[in-house]
């Protein structure tokens, strides 16, 4: 019987299935951060439990974590006060820990790919909801809450329900100024922010096939803002080639026989999926979101709706109550629109490519003097080759802040934040109320219109830049 | 966990779709290291202003929540991060039930492991919830695990899903790592039989 890659993915983890119980899942690598770890360390204290495989866990810091100069003390004490509470844990339950200081320290979800330690066919956790990331290289990767954090931490196992099959074929070619994150925020337009609610994605199609992988993992990364806890795409040259020397992936025969595995992933032909949408890539104009969620979200050039003119009342009083809080109004356009901050980081596009695609629309240019522009990359390792490229030399002439690896202002947890009422143009991927600080007002698009918008101080379609 | 006991109350209406958890609890909250102390900060910024006094207009302020242990939101509830601070932050609130026409995953999963029980009823049923409490602040729900039943302020019955095993943990008031954790020799057969790739302990470069 043809199977799909996650179908194959969810039999070659089965521990056991028995009557009356969820499967049980092995989980091949578990990744940690300091915020959602520490009830689940004393949890295993409290019942005097070890970590089962600490040769599968790792660990860094990267929430809470600030991204100016890290040689000087953290000033917000509770947020020092977690991040000291990691490395105690991990020193404590033998977890390796790329912590504050770590020349390896950087976003979880970059890291992991960056050291070869995701892998395709590997079932990954962590608990954080853009685990789904990892997906880009054909492995089952989902984020977990903390009591699952503290199941894995003792078994290596989660009881898992079997999740539909949802295959998302992206087909054509992406025009110039369109990018993988349009992709994504277009899916999530389209389906809404619970349409992959019980599923997990694959995605598929040539547009898919010709994305690089930090491309992929941007796609991957907002499943779930789709509702999806798990997006993937299967393995092919694009990630074998990318895997190949990074320090972690399979050496000498090592490698050959991983080879031969990784290529039995891909979906079979004939293989069925439970629910199907298909995305024409050479339609794909620039996305960006206008509201508090990241279904809210439009071609740039596009008007923003009209509440008045959705049937569903629940439905109409979110759009309304989504702009009322945006401070915009329905019918306008929203390229135009006035901002005070750009942001160019976080999981989502925080990689090389993404800094790269910034710093081709920031050469030469200016960022409008009212802005404030922060561009934080994902990771030490980024951070070093952005500076070896001379990618940080374009955005300080440009007149960006440069600063330290962590999810700065995505998640605002840092002291990187909107004043109540400020406007962003973020590279991240949650556009809720107050998530980039309280009273914030987040618009979602790509690196390339972030960087645009940089320039002209306003929401600005690249293509009028290139 | 205490076993999960049928019970009645009266409702919590939030009528807002897409209730994510950034709403439910803000990032900021998310540096402590303890699970207690959320329930202040249980829809901190619907709730309180600028200067922190709660806003008398928003329901959790209202006199008719005190005792409330269900709360009536919008489509779609839970959605957003994985953190397990909001299920915290409900239950320290008060709430043993939330519902809903649809759940988050990650949401849905979190709840079921701190005795919170996220109900998913049609929308129809939704719809007469609303209405019902719109017009009666007062009336009551009734909430039946065993049964897998809630029946509405009208006495109509209206069954809800659960898995299985998330049942059987709330009734019992036990936790899944005990039942993992007996599953050791499958673990260990699990684990003989498929060499790990990686080795994170490993020094490389």
């Amino acid at each position: 019987m043809p199977h799909t890659i996650i179908e194959k993915l969810w039999n070659s983890h089965l521990v056991e299935e028995q009557p009356g119980a969820p499967a049980l899942l092995f989980i091949d690598l578990h990744l940690v951060h300091e915020v959602t770890s520490p009830q689940a360390f004393q949890g295993l204290r409290e019942r005097g439990l070890k970590v089962r495989r600490p040769d599968l866990t790792i660990a860094t810091a990267d929430h809470s974590i600030p991204t100016t100069d890290r040689s000087l003390p953290i000033v917000d004490q509770i947020a020092a006060k977690q991040l000291a509470q990691l490395e105690t844990n991990c020193a404590e339950f033998g977890i390796r820990c790329l912590g504050v200081h770590s020349d390896r320290q950087g976003i979880v979800h970059v890291i992991g790919p960056e050291l070869g330690l995701t892998q395709p066919g590997m079932t990954v956790v962590c608990g954080d909801s853009h685990t789904a990331t990892h997906g880009a290289f054909g492995a089952l990767a989902f984020g977990i809450g903390t009591s699952e954090v503290e199941n894995v931490l003792a078994s290596q196992c989660l009881l898992q329900l079997k999740s539909k099959t949802f295959e998302v074929k992206v087909e054509g070619t992406l025009r110039r100024g369109v990018s993988a994150k349009d992709i994504i925020l277009a899916l999530i337009a389209k389906i809404g922010v619970g349409g992959g609610t019980g599923c997990v994605f694959e995605f598929t199609g040539s547009a898919i096939r010709a994305l690089s992988m930090d491309e992929r993992m941007t796609v991957c990364n907002m499943s779930i803002e789709g509702g999806a806890r798990a997006g993937l795409i299967a393995p092919d040259d694009t990630t074998f080639e990318y895997l190949c020397g990074r320090p972690h992936a399979p050496k000498g025969a090592a490698w050959d026989a991983a080879m031969a595995r990784w290529k039995q992933l891909p979906t079979d032909s004939g293989a069925i999926y439970d629910r199907q949408v298909t995305i024409d890539a050479n339609a794909l104009e620039p996305m960006i979101t206008y509201g508090t969620n990241p279904g809210m979200g439009m071609p740039i050039n596009a008007p923003l709706p009209e509440p008045a003119e959705v049937t569903d009342p629940m439905a109409r009083d979110s759009i309304a109550k989504a702009l009322a809080y945006m401070g915009l109004e329905g019918g306008k356009p929203l390229a135009g629109h006035a901002i005070d901050v750009v942001f160019i980081g976080s999981c989502t596009n925080s990689r090389i490519s993404d800094l790269r695609a910034a710093a081709s629309v920031l050469k030469g240019r200016k960022v409008n003097p009212k802005l404030r522009v922060l561009v934080v990359p994902g990771s030490q390792e980024v951070k070093r080759q952005a500076i070896a490229e001379g990618l940080s030399d374009i955005f300080l002439a440009a007149g960006c802040e440069w600063r330290d690896a962590g999810c700065s202002m995505c998640i605002a947890m840092n002291g990187d934040q909107l004043a109540p009422g400020e406007y962003s143009v973020s590279t991240s991927n949650r556009n809720f109320e107050g998530r980039q600080g309280k009273g914030g007002r987040t618009f979602l698009a790509s690196p390339l219109t972030a960087a645009a918008s940089a320039i002209t101080g306003v929401v600005t379609d690249v293509r009028t830049l290139l | 966990m205490k076993p999960f006991t049928n019970f009645r109350s009266r409702l919590v209406p939030l009528a807002i779709n897409n209730i994510d958890t950034d709403q439910i609890i803000p990032a900021r909250f998310l540096k402590t290291t303890s699970k207690e102390g959320l329930d202040r900060q249980l829809f901190c910024d619907w709730r309180y202003d600028a200067q922190g006094n709660p806003k008398p207009d928003f329901i959790l302020n209202q006199p008719r929540v005190a005792g409330a242990q269900v709360l009536l939101a919008g489509d779609n509830f839970g959605c957003g991060s994985s953190r397990e601070h909001a299920p915290w932050a409900l239950t320290q609130f008060g709430f043993r039930a939330v519902i809903s026409t649809s759940f988050a995953d990650i949401f849905t999963g979190n709840s079921l492991k701190n005795a919170l029980l996220p109900i998913a009823v049609p929308p129809d049923v939704h719809a007469e919830l609303f209405a019902a409490v719109a017009a009666d602040p007062g009336v009551t729900v009734e909430i039946d695990l065993a049964a897998q039943t809630l029946t509405t302020p009208a006495g109509r019955r209206v069954p809800f899903p659960i898995d299985a095993f998330a049942k059987h943990c709330l009734i019992e008031g036990v936790d899944e790592l005990g039942y993992i954790l007996k599953q050791e020799g499958a673990i260990r057969a699990y684990e003989s039989s498929h060499p790990s790739p990686i080795n994170t302990l490993e020094i490389v470069r």
